[in-house]
């Protein structure tokens, strides 16, 4: 279960070297401190998480709910509210400030971001189909998907059939990612390996949930 | 344009004491060699027959010939590794891309050198 999570934007890749001298491809994730509007918690809402907003925003561009809510809570009106489902939500209060502190270096995480929109994809892109032959007379079905099921029986197509169609801008969670660095100062964090979404997307960072203590 | 983050973490690392060197250039590149825990300097000295890339992540391949067999070394400019960069001559040559050294033996494989004047 997630145990800490912070949201935050990527900016892009670059490289670092490690400590042997190596190549560690890198990506660039900008974390700006996060400030809790609200807590939800079991007894009051069902579910436990906490509310978090970041960033500033002009007064008058906040609809009145919106600027009456951050002012009850008496938090700074952020650029948007986003909700993060916790497993315990004790150690959080109204007000509150994350920053990137909450991950070290060398933890393992797991980043979820809205994936790159593709468009509409043929099956060779979209879900790895091998195409077909390039010449024996081969003639405009080099990409083509080939056969789609049978005959008279069952005269259908069935469901899920891997066909061509509309390909990304969805949810993606990239597992067991290492953190290389997590610079408060910055507001910044670098993460081995690449991560889902365009240059400017929000990400959020997780704790593995595969890895670790639990 | 203000600097963005990525280019700040390629800042930190570049090198700015690097000497000034192009394609055709015999350069005697000092490689950090880490032998278990006792770390020492080997020479490869050759002649540099591509530059590639672009600010922290910008390569260049040295190619010498040695005991009769080509070796190409592919270095990271601001890699760690490399402890020392030495320009021993400058080459006249009108191309980016040497790669046609490859294909030549003995005297055929020389690179004409730069005159200064």
């Amino acid at each position: 279960m997630t145990k800490k999570a912070i949201i935050g934007q990527k900016v892009g890749m670059t490289q670092v070297w490690d400590d042997n001298n190596k190549v560690v491809p890198v990506t660039v994730l900008e974390v700006a401190p996060l400030r809790v509007v609200s807590v939800k918690t079991q007894e009051a809402n069902g579910y436990q998480a906490i509310q978090v907003t970041s960033g500033s925003v002009d007064a008058d561009k906040l609809t009145k709910p919106e600027a009456g809510h951050f002012e009850k809570a008496g938090v700074e009106a952020g650029e948007s509210l986003m909700e993060l489902r916790l497993e315990d939500v004790s150690e959080y209060e109204v007000g509150q400030e994350i920053t990137c502190e909450v991950f070290e270096a060398g933890e393992i995480i797991d980043v979820t971001a809205t994936s790159k929109g593709k468009g509409f994809a043929g099956v060779m892109k979209r879900h790895n189909f091998a195409g077909q032959r390039a010449t024996h007379g081969a003639h405009l079905v080099h990409r083509m998907p080939g056969s789609v099921g049978q005959c008279a029986t069952p005269a259908r197509i069935f469901k899920g059939k891997k066909m061509a169609g509309r390909m990304g801008g969805e949810q993606v969670t990239t597992q067991n990612l290492e953190v290389v660095r997590s610079d408060v100062e910055k507001n910044m964090v670098l993460v081995k390996g690449s991560v889902p979404g365009p240059k400017g997307g929000s990400v959020v960072i997780r704790n593995a949930v595969k890895k670790g203590e639990g | 344009m203000t600097m963005n983050l990525t280019d700040v973490i390629g800042q930190e690392q570049i090198k700015s004491e690097l000497p000034d060197f192009r394609p055709g250039d015999t350069v005697k590149v000092h490689v950090k060699v880490t032998e278990g825990n006792r770390e020492r300097i080997q020479i490869f000295e050759g002649i540099v027959i591509a530059r590639q890339g672009a600010g922290i992540s910008e390569t260049f391949t040295v190619r010498k010939v040695s005991f009769g067999v080509g070796v190409e070394r592919i270095f990271p400019i601001h890699s760690p590794v490399v402890e020392k960069l030495e320009v021993s001559t400058r080459g006249d040559v009108r191309r980016a891309k040497l790669y046609y050294l490859r294909d030549r033996v003995g005297r055929a494989a020389r690179v004409k050198e730069l005159r200064e004047d």
